[in-house]
């Protein structure tokens, strides 16, 4: 991104975060077709790049990208919030290169050292083994540095400049997010007690903070791209924290159901789980809602033009606000009540429930926040669309739903034959796994995998060549 | 604004969205700290005594274990029952049979166990649930892993598929050499052992059944 129109230091670094994360969703992607092509053909890569490797790949690049990207987005829009450069930003930059030189040492170290033995050393040095956070010790060390001189970089700003609602919001909820991180940094003989405090990590993450940060960049977006009234906007934002954490943080009990917990979680989880969703449809209503009034406010005018200045970023936007709500509220609701649960816990249900979730909540946001650094970083007024955009959301959009269709109909089955008939053993597993119905749900999986990869090449290749595009006004 | 209404007042939001947060956070410490005392591992007195914890103390491994349907309970739990070798011994002292845990448990994060099978019902699909893996049927006397792996208990059994797991095809999806030494797999499978005695409130539900396994015997 050379000779750009970036004065802000803060926003250079943030381009290089998009950067890298764009970078990790590729590598997310990738590993996500290995897996599923293992599915399909046991055979393929076995001893070599197994399930369990290309999975941890798939789930860790997932999860880093958005944090890169997440990260990225904050450094983004401080400038613009406070009104000053970001305080530190020189260690910030510093920082960034440690960040990215300990992810590739870990994805190193994960894809041809894989296991170690069963000792305190491959803890540390090679891999924690628990589900998302298999990143080994000193690395976890590693990401509280960065994460503390991140928040330390936001926080300065913050008290330095103009405090607005969003960086605010901002503040508080990036500092939880850091802070839940040391939940996952200890080892225990204790199952029960390991998999209670590995989902304050997860849990608390992406159905709470994450889910809050979302709203956040939300408004951010919606005033910048549509030039939405902050004090509306930021009213909102608050009742959205309100419900999200309000919902959120007790919501974790629907974890808590199977895991030698006590009982009384049941009631706990089910209920606040229940109202998860309801956040997620004010989200929904709000960015419509916003959009329909600043375009009613012109129209009343007597202007016609669109008051959308971005808008593939939009796009990308609207799909968030309606796929948060579908993937994370509608698909986890399905399965979020114990005597649903009881027959879908570890099934292809809550694989369907995670891919759209993911998608649909936090990877659409971040692809419309780098879609907002293109426009920055060439001085255009108007983003305009492009062929590869339109097609580069269309194919992406329609692949994750696609997978998340296969992958829900795979889960019932499991759910029937696996779990209610022949009572989850190892026998009725695999009786589940080899049936029609789910072996041709993860072919059709994989097709629309590959639908989804295509859809990533044509999204990185608008990215990079859509700002020197002439069709945008400038 | 000239408008005073408190519902559209910004900091009225503000101080519910703290209010909310806090209490809710404050309810989940509350909560965490009812459900630590309840899920901390048990001791060998316990065992001995018949007092009944959620997740047992490590020499649970000398005891046989099934699961029963509790009528007051509606649904299965583990039953701890009479005394049972576990590679040929049943006196496991506290020591040695923490010590097999712990190597199981280090274990199981170092083999990324989680990233094919589910634990407690969390983590991949690629493979089967492990949750109750002891007691089932496929490892008992009437199932086929014992003849498969030529040995004359379930433990046995267990640990020799561990270390050679692409000897033993079960399946075209089958498990790779992890590299598992022969001590590495005895602490499996007592983990595994220690697992299945974990109370978690009936999941899975209506679990194969093992031939003569009722009620601990």
């Amino acid at each position: 991104m050379a000779n750009n129109h970036l004065t802000s230091e803060s926003k250079q670094l943030a381009t290089w975060y998009f950067t890298f994360a764009a970078i990790l969703f590729g590598a997310q992607l990738l590993f996500g077709l290995v897996a599923a092509i293992q599915y399909v053909m046991p055979g393929f890569l076995y001893g070599l790049l197994d399930f369990s490797i290309a999975r941890i790949l798939h789930i860790n690049a997932l999860v880093v990208w958005m944090v890169f990207a997440m990260f990225g987005s904050v450094y983004w829009l401080l400038p613009d919030e406070t009104g000053i450069e970001t305080v530190g930003i020189k260690i910030g930059k510093l920082i960034y290169w440690v960040f990215v030189a300990a992810i590739v040492v870990v994805v190193l170290v994960f894809l041809f050292i894989q296991v170690g033995p069963a000792d305190d050393t491959t803890i540390w040095f090679i891999t924690e083994g628990r589900e998302y956070i298999e990143a080994p010790r000193w690395a976890d060390w590693g990401i509280v540095v960065v994460a503390l001189t991140f928040v330390a970089n936001l926080f300065l700003t913050g008290m330095k400049g103009n405090r607005s609602g969003i960086v605010t919001v901002l503040m508080a909820d990036m500092i939880a997010f850091a802070g839940l991180y040391l939940a996952g940094m200890f080892f225990t003989d204790n199952i029960s007690v390991d998999q209670y405090w590995w989902w304050w990590v997860i849990h608390l993450w992406v159905e709470a903070t994450w889910e809050v940060f979302v709203g956040a960049i939300a408004a951010y977006g919606l005033i910048t791209m549509i030039g939405a009234h902050r004090k509306v906007v930021e009213m909102w934002l608050w009742i959205e924290v309100a419900m999200l954490f309000g919902s959120g943080i007790l919501g974790m009990g629907h974890h808590y159901f199977w895991i030698g917990t006590p009982e009384y979680w049941w009631e706990i989880g089910a209920l606040f789980s229940a109202l998860e969703p309801l956040p997620l449809v004010a989200m929904f209503v709000h960015v419509l809602y916003d959009w329909g009034k600043t375009q009613g406010a012109e129209a009343e005018k007597g202007n016609t033009r669109s008051v959308i200045k971005n808008k593939p970023a939009f796009t990308w936007f609207v799909l968030n606000a309606f796929g948060n709500f579908l993937g994370a509220g509608v698909w986890g609701f399905f399965h979020t009540l114990p005597q649903v649960n009881l027959y879908t816990h570890g099934t292809q249900f809550t694989s369907a429930h995670g891919h759209l979730a993911f998608f649909g909540a936090y990877a659409t946001i971040l692809v419309g926040m780098m879609y907002i650094a293109v426009q920055g970083t060439n001085g255009i007024k108007v983003l305009k669309n492009t062929k590869a955009s339109i097609w580069a959301v269309s194919m992406i959009s329609g692949g994750v739903m696609g997978m998340t269709v296969a992958l829900t109909i795979a889960g019932y089955v499991q759910v029937l034959v696996s779990r209610a008939q022949m009572g989850a053993t190892w026998a009725a597993y695999f009786d589940g796994q080899s049936g029609a119905w789910f072996t041709q749900a993860m072919d059709w999986r994989l097709i629309m995998g590959t639908i989804t990869f295509l859809g990533f090449i044509l999204l990185a290749k608008d990215l990079l060549t859509t700002g020197k595009n002439p069709v945008h006004e400038r | 604004m000239a408008n005073k209404s408190v519902w559209s007042d910004n900091r009225f939001w503000q101080r519910s969205a703290t209010w909310v947060t806090g209490f809710a956070s404050i309810l989940l410490i509350w909560l965490t700290l009812d459900t630590s005392a309840q899920i901390s591992m048990g001791n060998d007195e316990d065992l001995k005594n018949g007092v009944q914890k959620r997740v047992p103390g490590p020499t649970v491994i000398n005891y046989k274990i099934t699961y029963e349907m509790d009528a007051k309970r509606g649904h299965e739990v583990p039953v701890i029952g009479e005394k049972e070798k576990f590679f040929g011994r049943d006196d496991y002292s506290e020591e040695e049979a923490g010590a097999l845990l712990h190597l199981g448990k280090l274990g199981e994060q170092a083999k990324n166990c989680m990233d094919c099978h589910t634990i407690l019902g969390n983590g991949a699909y690629y493979a089967p649930d492990l949750t109750k893996a002891w007691i089932d049927p496929a490892w008992g006397p009437e199932g086929a892993m014992q003849a498969l792996t030529g040995k004359n208990t379930k433990e046995e059994a267990m640990a020799e598929f561990l270390q050679h797991p692409d000897q033993y095809p079960t399946h075209a999806r089958m498990m790779p050499d992890l590299g598992i030494t022969a001590k590495e797999a005895k602490g499996l499978v007592a983990f595994l052992k220690h697992m299945s005695s974990i109370d978690t409130n009936g999941f899975p539900r209506n679990f194969g059944k093992m031939q003569g396994a009722v009620n601990g015997k």
